[in-house]
């Protein structure tokens, strides 16, 4: 059944490609705020996804038994910040985010595969150090 | 001639279908939308048997996440191959030399650092997390951007 996921992500990989989120020239435009496409794009991703999560509440409230759906949020530490930070960093120098790192090694950008190398190692350090960072 | 989908994709069209992906995955198995955590699931993979509790991450619980990578990867071949008429580059030729490919390693340390220590990326907090009004998760998104300004604005000061 987890197939079905590996479908998902074919046409999520190909939105993300044909609207060219994945491309390090939009990410810059987005920095330097010469373009709307990404606000826009990720602006109206949460509009839709909010109406969705809001919908799909309406339903659980009406059969209540029936469904429980997952709406919970993750517990906010100081990584939030400090983390996300980081990551904003390394996602201007690479024009990638972790979903677009795959999207760019499938549209055959090769040296995204340094980004993916460096991403498993980052994370793989992030969980060697997580005890000593403040939470 | 303009084609709807051989050319890029305009925000109104793709913003909208990246959304749908909330609902998608919480009707088809009550997942919450998320990519970075997909990382943990290549670490547990290169990590001996001992040590990938660390992680702190059940790769049985979470596999669905790895099919949903490979999928982007392969959905991004499709998209480049077969629905569209130009090539276009994603990534800037310097990226192709030696310090490109360093500068690339460093980014993803960062993004694979920061991702985990936030518990989230752009998927898991600024679409899903502000997909449920969760403020925590606009905290983070707010974060991304100002390190992403940071670092554009500080390499335009000085290069």
């Amino acid at each position: 059944m987890k197939i079905i996921y590996g479908i998902c992500g074919v046409f999520f990989g190909i939105v993300l490609t044909k609207s060219e989120v994945i491309s390090w020239f939009r990410i810059e435009k987005m920095f330097r705020f010469d373009e709307a496409h990404m606000y826009l794009t990720i602006g109206s991703a949460v509009v839709v996804g909010a109406i969705s999560v809001w919908l799909l509440k309406k339903v659980q409230q009406k059969s209540p038994s029936a469904i429980q759906f997952n709406f919970a949020g993750k517990t906010e530490t100081k990584g939030f910040v400090y983390g996300g930070f980081l990551f904003g960093i390394g996602w201007a120098i690479t024009g990638a985010c972790p979903g677009p790192i795959f999207s760019q090694i499938g549209a055959g950008e090769w040296p995204a595969l340094f980004t993916f190398l460096g991403a498993v190692l980052g994370a793989l350090f992030f969980s060697a150090v997580r005890d000593k960072l403040p939470q | 001639m303009s084609d709807i989908i051989l050319d890029s994709w305009e925000w109104y069209i793709a913003g909208p279908l990246l959304g749908a992906f909330v609902p998608i995955l919480l009707l088809l198995g009550n997942k919450q939308f998320g990519i970075s955590s997909s990382l943990l699931h290549f670490c547990s993979l290169i990590l001996p048997e001992n040590s990938k509790k660390i992680l702190r991450y059940d790769p049985h619980e979470n596999a669905w996440k790895l099919y949903f990578v490979i999928g982007i990867a392969i959905g991004a071949f499709i998209a480049v191959n077969f629905l569209s008429s130009d090539q276009i580059a994603f990534l800037p030729e310097k990226y192709y030399e030696f310090q490109g490919l360093i500068h690339l390693f460093a980014g993803g340390f960062l993004i694979g650092f920061g991702t985990r220590y936030a518990d989230g990326c752009t998927s898991g907090h600024s679409i899903m997390g502000l997909s449920l009004l969760h403020w925590p998760s606009l905290k983070a998104t707010l974060a991304f951007f100002a390190g992403g300004l940071t670092y554009t604005y500080l390499v335009l000061f000085f290069f």
